[in-house]
Order: C-alpha cells, then structure tokens, then sequence
C-alpha cells in the first residue's frame, strides 16, 4: 500500500483510508492513520516521525521499552498531551479521514470519540454509578434517568462488571479491588459510546487474576471497538492483539500482524527485544 | 557571666569527651584488628554523651531549686524582729534590697547594719554555691567520661545507644511544643476560674452588655461583663472576612492551579504570598487610614450611612489579609488530587472547566473546607486589624455598617494599663482568651480531622 502516496492528497476529498478498489475490502477498515507524527516535550523530542495505521475493530498493541515513545504516541491520538504543557504535537492524524488536530476540531468531541483507559485505575471519588454516568451526563446523551440507568447498566454489563457491583451501584468506586476499578473505568469509557478505545498499560497495577479478567474483556471488546492498547508485556501483546507496533526510543521500528511480528520478526531491533536482550 | 563560663566548660568537656571515645574506640580497632561493632563516630558521641547529659540534668535540678534555697537563706538573715514586722510586699522589698547589695547595684535610702551584713553574707552564699555548683557538675561529667571510656570495647552496640540517645532527644523536643500548650491551657483555665468567683459564668457567657467598670479601690461595682456583643462582634466581622477570602482566594488557587501558564504562576503565587507576610498592624492603619473613610464617602454617596471605623470596614480589611492564607492552601490542595484523575475526566471528554466542577473541586473538598476552617480561626483570634478599625463599640447589635467590638479587642482594653489581676476587670482577659482558644481549637480539630480524611483518601 502507498501510504506516503497519500499523504499528499487533501483529506477532505478523499480519506486516506477509503478503500481504494474493492480487494482492499478484504483487509479490515482503516480506523486511524498516523502520519509523520512528532512530539516535543519542550526542547526534548519524544518521537520522531510515526507513521502508522491502525485497523477497526482489532486490537492493536504498542509494545516496546520504558521510554520509547509509545505512551506519548497513544496520548496523541485523543489529544491528551493537550494538557501537559510545553508539549508539541506534529504531524498528522486522522480519525475517520479527519485531521484530529485540525483547528476547528472540537476536543471534547474526540474525547467522546476516542475514550481512554489508563495505567494506573482512577475512578472518581463518587459512587460506581455517579462513575459510569459521569461521560453520559456531560456530553447530555441521556434523555431521562431511565436512559442514564440503561446506559450504565449496559456500560457496566459490558465490561463485566455488572453481576459484582449490581448491588452497591450507591458506593464509591474507589471502594473496588484494583481489577474491579479498572473495569469501571472501562466501563466509564464505554458508556460515553466511543469508536475507539485506547489503554494505557491497563494491567501494569493489577494482579495476574484480574491480568486476565481484563485480557479476555479486551477481546470480547474487540468486536464492537477499536482497541490500542500499550503493553510493556509481550506475551500479553501475544495473547490479545492482532497487530504489533514496536517502538524503540521515540521510533516506530516495525509494525505488522501479531503473529508475523513475534514469529519471524524483520527489523534486528525488533528480534532482540522480543528475545529480550533490550528492554 | 556565671552562664557563659558553664556553658564553656560544659562544650570543653564535650569536645574532649568526643575526642577521648574516638580514640579510644580507634585504638581498639586498629591493635586488635578485631571487628568493633560501632564506629568511633559513635563511640565518641556515646561518651560525649555520658559526660554532658549527667552535667545538664544535674545543672537544671540545681537550677529548679537554687532559688528557693537562696530565698530562704536570705529570709534566715533576716532579724527576727524585723521580719516580723514586714507584711509580704515589705519582705519582698526588703530581700530586694539585700540582693541588690550582695550583687554590689546599690540601693535607695540608709543601709542598715543587718542589711550590710546580710548582703554579705549573701554574696559569700551565692559565690559558694555557684562553685559548688561548677564543682559537682565538672565532677559528674568526669565520672560520667570515665564510666563511658570504661565501656568501650568491641561488642559495645554505641551506634543504637547513640540512635536511642537522639530519638529520645527528639521527643523531648516536642514535649516542649505539648507542655508549652497545656501549661498556657492551664494557666487560662485557672485564671478564668478566678474571674468567675467574681462574676457568675452565665452572667459572662449570656450577658448582653460589656460595660466594665475601672475601680482603683478594688472594690464597689465592677461592672457588667456580657460576652455576647463581643462575640456577634466576633462573628460577625469573621463572617464577612471570609466572604471576601472565601471566593477570591479559591477562584485565585483555581486559576493558579489549572489555568495560568507556569511563567506566570512563577511570578504570581509569590506576589500573593507577599501579602501574608505584611504585617497585620499595616492592614490594620490601611483600614483605618484607607479603607474606612473611602466606605463612608461611599455610603453618602448612596445614601447609607456607613461609620468609618465599622465592622464591615474590619472584615473587608481582614477578608484581604486571609486570601492568600486560602488561596496558597487550596493550591497546595488541589496539587495533590492526583493527576490521573484529572486525566480521566478529559479522557472522557470533559471540559476544563467541567473537569475543575466535577472531579477535581469534589475531590479536593475537604481539604478545601479544611483551610477555610483554619483560616476562619485566623479571622477570629485577629487583634491589630479590629482595633485599629471596627470602632471599639462593645454594644450588641447586627448592623455591620457601625462600629462593633471583638473577643481580642476587649482583651487588649482590659490589660492596657494597671493590671494587678486581682479583680475581675483585668482577669476577664483569662475567660475572654479562653472562651477564644476553645473556639479556635474546636475549630482547628475540625479543620484537621477533615484535613487528614482527605489525605487517606490519596496516599
């Protein structure tokens, strides 16, 4: 495919990833494409130049050592790094063949768009309910209470949660074990109904139990979202994504499907850190 | 002078104690060739140790007691017949006189023979003593030296010694915070217990007039001692200090914390915290000089009749002076809601200013309500600002437009001038500085139990 072909073409007329004849149906959607995309932490320059697509509804990983990048990537993709400042984010990024960092973008609206689950689980100090309603309620997608509870209901059921906390909707979230955190959070970013979902090392601050309680959440997710998800762990990279992306100090080195990057790896880099001789 | 030379022999000591223990301890390491357990650092601070802590104690007991030792060799000098003849004003005179001529000041008037010789014999007292006092003190730290050198071998655990020695000596430093307050606590207590043997407590407490009366006989009418006009006074002048501090020194930690660019937070927040370090007695003529008289052209100018002096000229004044005291500790609260938090709710497409509403102001509340409790007590024991600008108008009444008075006000009425404390005008002090510190203090646990349940929520 000849991507940087397209760079050149205006978005608007013809989306980079619009299908370009009818064999290319067969490949999965284009959701996002990522081209050339650079950012600088004042005069530090976290990532240079990545280009990048990632398909609908598929997990993607992000895989690679502390500090190369891949966390800072995922950031710019719902625009996070909006909000650390001295952060400067270039390049391009489309969601749908639209430039997410156009000007007359609205944020808030990508937000909604594009949800995001984080490393560390941060519920709010509210109830579990107040939680999963928070998203629905700013972006007024509930016509009437009963539409909020059907919301949250269905948020909570989908990310597994629902038959453990049915019964103290009213308690604080931060009340949950870590595991049970995490998928409200989950479900806090689902009830807002995104397209996209990134993760943020969603398992780093959990035990193997709920590792994999999550694990499988994600790939029943996979069929109604478009999953990133940044991993430093490559057997759980293995275990639910189908394509890879390595990063290594602020570069994509190699990106591919799951299978063929863990198998039979191209780049040296790439092959040494799946040995793990970097990391 | 006495001080100096002790305290000079004491750090001699000291520093050959250190030296002595080093050595020692370095010799046993070096000629054996044994392991020694601690090093001679602490070696050296363990005899260190032994020589001065005996010293110290032995000094402050001699300290605690001399006094009373020297007052009653200095009443035994006394004549009979003249003590018998001198009530307890006249004696305390008279051992003055004869302290002064033992130290060679001089005194007033004749000296009479017994005095001459009394005097002497005083000075000769208190120079024995004092060597004494040296000898026995020089002489504990020796023994101590030599008991401690005599210690020292390889398996002496010095270093958890000396770690205990320092543990202990912390405490015994916050022991001196802890004592300081309950000896204040229990000074006012005692004294404010004195005041209500002259005036029933219901009578202060419930009392709708402050009228004291200044009598110089001691005795007659003493006047009325209402708290009430003094605490509306109070409260009243607190309430609209803090609806000046209140909004402005949270929207200012607010913007500070989440809007301003870091160039200029750098430059602001210290402009702000100026404003804590003038001195209150500048707000104070500010208010006077400044702020009363603009109110009162004001209010003519609207048709309000508005006194210079006034509580709300006070309040205002004082609103100004807490800001930063609630800004800088709001912005020091809403710095530890973490920042994941905030990340989840943009992630979720809030705004900033939803974000500021929903999740970080709710997370930081008790925190928040904790500083403007602690600012509220600030409000209330505040001195220079209200008497310099809310009037000194002990009367009962709700208008903030006229002068009123305040607890602390009425305090420093009571104890200008002749203060003897033996009638209830000046002792009313002690129930007005309690009747403030049980409010400041009921106000602070609050402030603090609030404080640390937030804490426990984040750490």
């Amino acid at each position: 495919m000849d991507l940087l072909a397209n760079k050149t073409k205006p978005p608007v007329t013809k989306p980079l990833n619009a299908p370009l004849d009818p064999l290319d149906m067969l490949e999965p959607n284009i959701r996002l494409t990522a081209r050339d995309v650079t950012v600088h932490y004042g005069a530090k320059q976290a990532l240079h130049g990545i280009s990048i697509d990632i398909p609908d509804r598929a997990v993607t990983a992000f895989i690679g050592p502390s500090g190369c990048g891949k966390s800072t990537f995922l950031r710019c993709i719902n625009r996070m790094n909006d909000t650390i400042e001295g952060a400067k984010v270039g390049g391009r990024i489309e969601l749908d063949g639209q430039d997410i960092y156009a000007p007359d973008l609205d944020v808030v609206e990508l937000r909604a768009r594009v949800g995001m689950v984080f490393q560390k689980p941060n519920p709010f100090p509210k109830s579990i309910y107040d939680n999963v309603a928070y998203g629905p309620r700013i972006h007024g997608l509930a016509r009437s209470k009963a539409d909020l509870d059907e919301i949250v209901v269905s948020s909570l059921r989908k990310a597994g949660l629902f038959e453990e906390v049915k019964d103290r909707l009213n308690e604080p979230g931060t009340g949950l074990s870590g595991g049970q955190q995490q998928r409200l959070c989950i479900a806090r970013a689902i009830a807002v109904g995104p397209e996209v979902i990134l993760m943020d090392e969603p398992c780093s601050a959990l035990d193997p139990i709920a590792t994999a309680i999550i694990e499988e959440l994600i790939d029943e997710l996979r069929t109604n979202y478009t999953i990133v998800i940044v991993t430093h762990s490559m057997q759980q990279a293995a275990r639910v994504s189908q394509k890879t992306a390595f990063f290594h100090l602020g570069n994509l080195i190699e990106q591919g499907d799951t299978e063929e990057i863990f198998t039979n790896p191209v780049n040296k880099q790439t092959q040494d850190y799946i040995m793990g001789r970097i990391g | 002078m006495n001080t100096f030379i002790v305290a000079g022999l004491l750090l001699v000591l000291l520093a050959l104690a250190y030296q002595f223990g080093w050595s020692k301890s370095r010799a046993l390491a070096t000629t054996n060739g044994t392991r020694v357990h601690s090093r001679s650092q602490y070696h050296g601070a363990l005899v260190a140790l032994w020589t001065l802590v005996p010293a110290v104690l032995f000094l402050a007991i001699w300290a605690f007691f001399s006094p009373g030792v020297t007052h009653w060799y200095t009443v035994s000098q006394l004549p009979t017949e003249v003590l018998q003849g001198l009530d307890q004003i006249g004696l305390n005179q008279q051992l003055q006189r004869i302290r002064d001529l033992a130290s060679g000041y001089g005194v007033t008037g004749d000296v009479q023979p017994f005095e001459q010789a009394a005097g002497e014999n005083l000075a000769r007292f208190q120079l024995l003593s004092f060597l004494i006092m040296i000898a026995a003190a020089a002489g504990l730290g020796v023994l101590g030296l030599w008991f401690a050198q005599r210690r020292i071998n390889p398996r002496l655990r010095a270093r958890n010694e000396v770690e205990r020695a320092i543990s202990w000596a912390l405490i015994a430093c916050s022991a001196v915070a802890i004592f300081t307050t309950l000896g204040i606590v229990a000074s006012l207590v005692s004294e404010a217990f004195r005041f209500f043997t002259y005036i029933n407590p219901l009578d202060f407490f419930f009392g709708t007039v402050w009228a004291p009366k200044f009598s110089s006989t001691g005795s007659g009418d003493a006047g009325q001692y209402g708290l009430l006009p003094l605490l509306t006074g109070t409260l009243m002048i607190s309430a609209i200090a803090m609806l000046v501090a209140v909004p402005i020194g949270l929207m200012t930690a607010i913007y500070l914390n989440q809007y301003a660019h870091r160039s200029v937070r750098k430059v602001v927040k210290p402009i702000i915290e100026i404003l804590a370090g003038i001195p209150t007695i500048v707000y104070g003529f500010f208010a006077l000089v400044t702020v009363g008289p603009f109110l009162r052209d004001f209010g003519a100018s609207i048709g309000l009749s508005i006194s210079a002096t006034s509580a709300l000229t006070a309040g205002l004044v004082m609103g100004v002076m807490i800001i930063p005291f609630i800004s800088s500790l709001s912005d020091d609260i809403l710095n530890q809601v973490p920042t994941s938090l905030r990340d989840g709710a943009y992630g979720l497409g809030a705004t900033q200013s939803e974000t500021i509403r929903n999740v970080l102001l709710p997370a930081a509340l008790p925190g928040i309500v904790g500083a403007f409790l602690l600012a509220v007590s600030r409000a209330i024991g505040e001195t220079m600002i209200v008497v310099l600008a809310a009037g000194n108008a002990p009367i009962l009444r709700g208008n903030p437009l006229e002068p009123v008075s305040t607890i602390t006000v009425s305090i420093v009425n009571q104890l200008t001038g002749d203060t003897d404390f033996t009638g209830p005008q000046s002792l009313v002090a002690f129930a007005l500085g309690l009747t403030l510190f049980i409010m400041t203090l009921c106000l602070n646990i609050v402030a603090l139990y609030i404080v640390r349940r937030f804490r426990e929520q984040y750490e």
